[in-house]
């Protein structure tokens, strides 16, 4: 069968899945919307956690990001996991404990305070809708390679498919489709990776490949041959990277603290039956996510070792068919500098800015592009970055039904986050905002039906993003996991680990965090892009690092101001007292 | 955590569910320093020293950053839920 028939066919069949799932698990109370009624077994909410967890940029740009920061990819390596430590020790079993439905739940109570609630429903509303447009650009991206329509075309049947299990489905609807996507997803990213790592090395097990020699019979380790070629080209040694220190720290641990403090991953574990099972389920939720992340380097690696060797002093009219697929699609160029015909891949850029493509075809045949050469390098190959795990499957020559599964899966990863992020903004309106502060009287069904409402209304704001996407987009990834990093995680840390920590601390604490992060990410990111460098920045901390330094004005703040005001009411000790053992977890859901 | 400048107003909790906590802690902060360790530690601050050996094909610091700290990652956890599970059975606080 054609390739293109078995991508429409693979894609098909997974939707009519989760579309079945949908129908079949659909939420009948507020309960079942917000919590999926609180039973889930830990095991499958561990799956359920990876697959809302692990979005397209995990998916589809981790690999091709590693691949060519070698070293310094590591920093989405440890952040992305290390993150689930401390949600496994630090929070997810008291905030199971305490038993309500959201985040701001947790920190409107605790902190005795509208105000507070509503400080942390902004900052979930702001992180969750940073995170959903590159979930819906992703959708559309995918969408118009692989089924062939338009962006705009891909992301309103990503936004249909969406709508269904999410508005239907309720928390209820989305745990058991991402079930299905995850094991979709997992299948789609494992199938190539085996091949791949067994065409290189000869062991198909990609974790031990990355660690084996080449199998081109140099008996040199696939790292060591990595390295010497990237030198001889002019790059750095692929185990080096090129991030100071302090700077690989920061951004580690930003990753890490933003990930314990991200809405969506953290609600997941408001779903389990007990106290001691949200702890089991975040280590069921990092076996799933480390099974692609131990296999995402050994991926980058192999695709970047792959692409020297297939695209470097080959001459265009040889190239290998998945260059030209991918030239078509605006990812590849190549500008013939010395004008021999033949392709120098070295380090510098090819040509300046992204290409812009002109309608003829230059000399050896390849898509001409409007764009200024980069004399200072002999580079002549533009390549984007996500095409590392797309492409894989075609430069490994493998056949069809693996590039329509990798399709599959692309699309399950992005559909099943922003189908997460919809629901924790969907609760927030009509949890926090609607039933807690401003309508406490509105009816069960009314609240159901908000929450359906602020779901479908949530859901086209992000297709609007995602058709539409504003040139921030890109830029402003780094604000949802510095700004989770920089206000909620330390409201949540201090409400469980500190009785004495007060309204007037967490309020200041949250605020000052907020507004310094935000600030900081603003102006290098979006104010003043030039001054984005090194030089300028504090202690040399990367806005994506940034987070850190937030996150401990936080705490710094809020421990000052709760000092000097009056110690938190006996009940809020109390409560802290409850949620710290774990006996009554199942009791806590009754009310 | 705790401020112990404060004391509570009243006996909050009962001896179990202090001692309880205190151990709970105690395991935290020992869980926690190997969590920082394998990571920050071998994977960032001491990876320059530690790529001068190998592990297979890996450069050991490299390996720590790439792979190793993952898995450890997971051991933690896995070791936390048991050894939770025996300190509440312990103090007979189990849910």
């Amino acid at each position: 069968m054609e390739t293109q028939t078995l991508i429409y066919l693979f894609v098909g069949v997974s939707f009519a899945l989760y579309i079945g799932i949908a129908i079949w698990s659909r939420a009948g109370s507020t309960k079942e919307f917000y919590v999926a009624g609180g039973g889930v077994n830990p095991v499958v909410n561990g799956m359920a956690t990876a697959a809302d967890w692990m979005s397209a940029a995990s998916f589809i740009s981790m690999a091709g990001l590693i691949a060519f920061l070698g070293y310094d990819g590591s920093v989405y390596l440890m952040g992305w996991t290390g993150g689930y430590v401390m949600l496994a020790l630090l929070l997810a079993p008291y905030l199971r404990k305490f038993g309500q439905f959201t985040v701001p739940d947790f920190i409107g109570t605790r902190y005795y305070s509208k105000a507070a609630r509503v400080v942390a429903v902004i900052c979930l509303i702001f992180i969750s809708f940073t995170y959903i447009a590159g979930q819906m650009r992703g959708v559309g991206i995918v969408f118009s390679r692989f089924l062939d329509v338009p962006i705009f075309w891909g992301v309103i049947i990503g936004m249909g498919i969406v709508f269904i299990y999410a508005v239907l489905g309720g928390m209820k609807g989305i745990t058991y489709t991402q079930v299905a996507q995850y094991c979709v997803l997992i299948f789609a990213y494992m199938v190539p990776a085996f091949f791949i790592s067994y065409l290189v090395t000869g062991n198909p097990i990609p974790q031990l490949g990355l660690g084996s020699t080449v199998n081109d019979g140099s008996g040199m380790y696939v790292l060591e041959t990595l390295d010497r070629v990237l030198v001889d080209l002019g790059f750095g040694p692929y185990t080096d990277g090129s991030k100071s220190m302090i700077d690989v720290f920061c951004i580690t641990m930003a990753l890490m603290v933003g990930t314990a403090g991200l809405p969506h991953v953290i609600v997941r574990f408001f779903t389990v039956p007990k106290a001691s099972d949200a702890r089991k389920s975040a280590g069921w939720a990092l076996v799933f996510i480390a099974l692609l992340y131990t296999t995402a380097p050994a991926v980058g690696a192999f695709a970047r070792l792959n692409f020297v060797d297939t695209v470097n002093e080959q001459t265009y009219a040889d190239a290998p068919d998945w260059f030209k697929n991918w030239e078509a699609n605006d990812l590849i160029a190549f500008y013939d500098k010395n004008e021999d015909g033949v392709m120098q891949y070295r380090d510098g850029n090819a040509i300046i800015g992204a290409p812009v493509y002109a309608e003829t075809s230059a000399a050896a045949g390849q898509r001409a592009v409007d764009n200024e050469p980069d004399m200072a390098s002999e580079n002549e190959v533009y390549v984007d970055r996500d095409i590392m795990v797309l492409a894989n499957p075609e430069i490994a020559n493998l056949p069809g039904w693996v590039i329509a599964l990798v399709a599959a899966g692309g699309l399950a990863a992005a559909l099943s986050t922003a189908a997460g992020l919809l629901l924790v903004i969907s609760s927030s309106v009509s949890h926090d905002l609607l039933k807690s502060t401003f309508r406490p009287n509105i009816s069960e069904k009314g609240e159901l039906l908000a929450a359906r409402l602020a779901a479908t209304a949530a859901i086209f704001v992000a297709g609007y993003l995602g058709i539409y996407p504003p040139g921030w987009v890109a830029q402003v990834v780094a604000f949802a996991f510095g700004l989770a990093a920089a206000s909620l995680f330390p409201a949540i840390f201090m409400g469980i680990f500190s009785k004495s920590m007060n309204k007037e601390g967490a309020i200041a604490g949250m605020v000052s965090g907020l507004a310094f992060t935000f600030i900081y990410i603003f102006y290098f990111k979006l104010a003043n892009p030039e001054a984005n460098v090194a030089e300028n920045w504090l202690l040399g901390i990367s806005p994506e690092g940034i987070g850190v330094i937030g996150m401990l004005i936080n705490f710094a703040i809020a421990i000052a101001v709760s000092k000097v005001t009056a110690s938190p009411p006996v009940e809020v000790r109390k409560l802290v007292d409850s949620i710290r053992v774990p006996r009554g977890a199942g009791d806590a859901h009754a009310h | 955590m705790d401020n112990e400048n404060t004391p509570p107003p009243e006996a909050e909790t009962s001896a179990a569910e202090d001692a309880y906590w205190r151990e709970n802690i105690r395991l935290l902060v020992i869980l926690m320093a190997i969590w920082f360790a394998c990571s920050f530690g071998c994977g960032i601050l001491l990876r320059d020293w530690l790529d001068q050996f190998m592990l297979g094909g890996y450069p050991l610091g490299f390996w720590f950053a790439q792979q190793g700290s993952i898995y450890i990652f997971m051991a933690l956890i896995f070791y936390y839920v048991v050894k939770m599970k025996k300190i509440e059975r312990k103090y007979d606080l189990d849910d």
